[in-house]
């Protein structure tokens, strides 16, 4: 399909070729209509008053027409977004500190050391990206019951309870993104800095981290995401409403608002626009780490 | 696709690097992590198969009777029959509709050099977003009339129906039937992942070199002829390393089919691996949630190693 017009071998035709071309864009305009428009359109109808949405969900919604911001202020009101919120926040911020710390360590102990058993922690690193949540969740559930960190009613715990798996799921591709990248970095700098009376720790902190700071960048935002969005681990272990991270939230809001459209609508952009913000500011780095590290679906 | 990250030149013998001391602070937390929060919990999940739990974090009851009876319940179980069935048509769907429209839209966009870094942003954009929002969104849009308010007008989609099939007012479609379910719920699975795939087979596209197509238009090999007999052939691994990933990531789907088809509806028919693990195990059947947790990661294995096999990795 992609080149049907030009079999005419070396000697393209410019204008068969310029014809081409417009069939090729518009093929690829519309696959990015696809991805756009949805979130455009659910945006665009959480301004519109509920029983509008079925009626007339494509023109603009004016006020007088239907528009409104009532979705906007029914929402705060009737879920707890902001609190959701600020779990979400904490939980993910957490566990994207201690993986990326974590991982930034095992990384460089795995590159730049030699020794017994490297080959072995490497394939333990590999292996376990094998495992899918569903296959750990339960023992990880009763480990913690029987730790008193699970279904106790204290908020504090229940973070806890969520952020220990999650930074055990990130590890593995956080690590094996900064290895790549870690060996790539000429090992002249830290032998100078060790010169300069620099210990390993030192190396680490000074040199290796500003150096790698891109894949860094990659690895956070990744683990952010991922653990942002984790609605199974959080549907487990997140078992009352204080305690809710928006995602874990995601899974009730339908049968909170019930038919009432434009507070779903509005509960959707609540959800998806500070992701869509990071995006925007961070693309290159997730497009790029992703190709990095394309094991982990 | 896994292997190479190990080379002869990471074999640094720095004197920095000879006193081994700081490398117990390096590893050990990451991988006290690992053992206690992945593997050992692997272990226990196999071992958990053949207890009796009746719920979460109790402790168990001691063995099954007989050992196995989880396992034969697999063959027995009615929902655990559609589930697999329909895990196995999503798989399908996810290898042809999700890396195929993939592929297209690569080869397609290597053909242009403007605007291909917009159209990989925005292609890419769905996967950041949680599956569970892109529910509640495709929700919306897939609305019907008789679940709505007003007995005026169909939703979105519904709307856009009747407008190209020249129909006076929206159609009339329940999109969440016994009939449609199934397009509706692989739809946004399928939209989703498609950028994921997009990306990957691109960087595939880019590391063949101009050179060899040069040399190939001198030999008169050019449009459909190229793409047969040299970008194809070219991007073999690459496909091979979507498919694995395909496989894979169709038995990880979870969140979105339970935000828009929660518990199986209707009747049961919508039931995935995942889905079913969660409700069985929360529903008090503990031990048996452990087995198909288990059945999940098997078919992982099993199927991306018969797939590999059948599309063995080439070098070039």
């Amino acid at each position: 399909m992609a080149s049907n017009n030009n079999t005419s071998g070396v000697t393209l035709n410019k204008k068969k070729f310029h014809v081409s071309k417009v069939f090729i864009y518009i093929a690829l305009a519309f696959w990015a209509l696809t991805t756009i428009y949805p979130f455009f359109w659910v945006i665009l109808n959480s301004f519109r008053e509920s029983t509008m949405i079925v009626r007339d969900s494509f023109s603009i919604p004016w006020p007088g027409s239907g528009g409104t911001f009532s979705n906007y202020t029914t929402a705060f009101e009737r879920v707890p977004l902001l609190g959701s919120y600020f779990n979400s926040i904490m939980i993910s911020g957490i566990v994207t500190i201690v993986v990326v710390l974590l991982s930034g360590f095992a990384a460089y102990g795995l590159v730049r050391y030699q020794f017994k058993g490297r080959g072995f922690l490497h394939s333990m690193v590999i292996a376990s990206m094998m495992f899918p949540a569903f296959a750990t969740i339960i023992p990880v559930f009763m480990m913690e019951s029987s730790w008193h960190i699970v279904n106790t009613g204290n908020t504090l715990l229940s973070w806890l309870s969520v952020i220990l798996p999650q930074i055990a799921g990130n590890l593995s591709f956080s690590i094996i993104v900064l290895m790549g990248f870690i060996r790539s970095l000429p090992i002249d700098l830290e032998e100078a800095a060790y010169l300069e009376g620099y210990n390993v720790y030192q190396i680490f902190f000074k040199i290796i981290f500003p150096l790698a700071k891109p894949s860094f960048a990659t690895v956070s935002i990744f683990t952010f995401l991922w653990s942002y969005n984790d609605m199974f681990t959080q549907m487990f272990f997140l078992r009352s409403r204080p305690q809710y991270t928006i995602t874990r939230l995601l899974s009730e809001i339908a049968s909170i608002a019930g038919i009432d459209y434009g507070l779903m609508a509005a509960a959707v952009t609540v959800i998806i626009v500070p992701v869509l913000i990071v995006y925007i500011i961070f693309q290159n780095n997730i497009v790029k780490g992703l190709t990095a590290g394309a094991v982990k679906g | 696709m896994l292997s190479g990250f190990l080379k002869e030149g990471d074999h640094m013998n720095s004197m920095i690097y000879k006193k081994k001391s700081p490398l117990f602070l390096f590893l050990i937390p990451a991988f006290a992590f690992m053992t206690v929060y992945l593997y050992y919990p692997f272990v226990m999940n196999i071992y958990n198969s053949f207890c009796k739990i009746r719920a979460l974090g109790t402790a168990s009851k001691g063995f099954n009777d007989p050992l196995y009876e989880n396992y034969t319940k697999l063959f027995t179980d009615a929902a655990m029959g559609t589930a697999f069935k329909n895990t196995m048509l999503l798989m399908l769907c996810t290898i042809i509709f999700q890396v195929g429209i993939a592929l297209l839209l690569a080869l397609l966009i290597d053909n242009i050099t403007v605007g291909t870094k917009f159209f990989r942003t925005v292609y890419f954009f769905p996967i950041v977003i949680s599956a569970g929002a892109l529910g509640l969104l495709f929700n919306l849009l897939f609305l019907y009339p008789s679940q709505g308010v007003s007995s005026v007008g169909g939703g979105p989609i519904n709307t856009i129906v009747g407008a190209l099939t020249g129909q006076n007012g929206p159609a009339m479609i329940d999109w969440k039937s016994m009939e449609n379910w199934m397009f509706t719920m692989f739809l946004p699975i399928m939209w989703q992942y498609v950028g994921f795939y997009f990306v990957i087979i691109i960087t595939g596209l880019n590391n063949i070199s101009a050179d060899i197509y040069e040399a190939a238009s001198i030999d008169g090999a050019d449009g459909m002829k190229r793409i047969r007999y040299i970008t194809l052939p070219l991007l073999h691994n690459t496909l091979c390393t979507c498919l694995t990933l395909a496989i894979t990531g169709a038995l990880k789907v979870f969140d979105l089919p339970w935000v828009m088809f929660p518990n199986g509806v209707p009747l049961g028919q919508s039931w995935l691996t995942g889905t079913y693990m969660y409700s069985v195990t929360y529903g008090g059947d503990v031990d048996y949630g452990s087995t198909i947790a288990l059945l999940i990661v098997v078919l992982g294995v099993v199927i991306s190693q018969v797939a590999n096999i059948i599309f063995k990795e080439k070098d070039y």
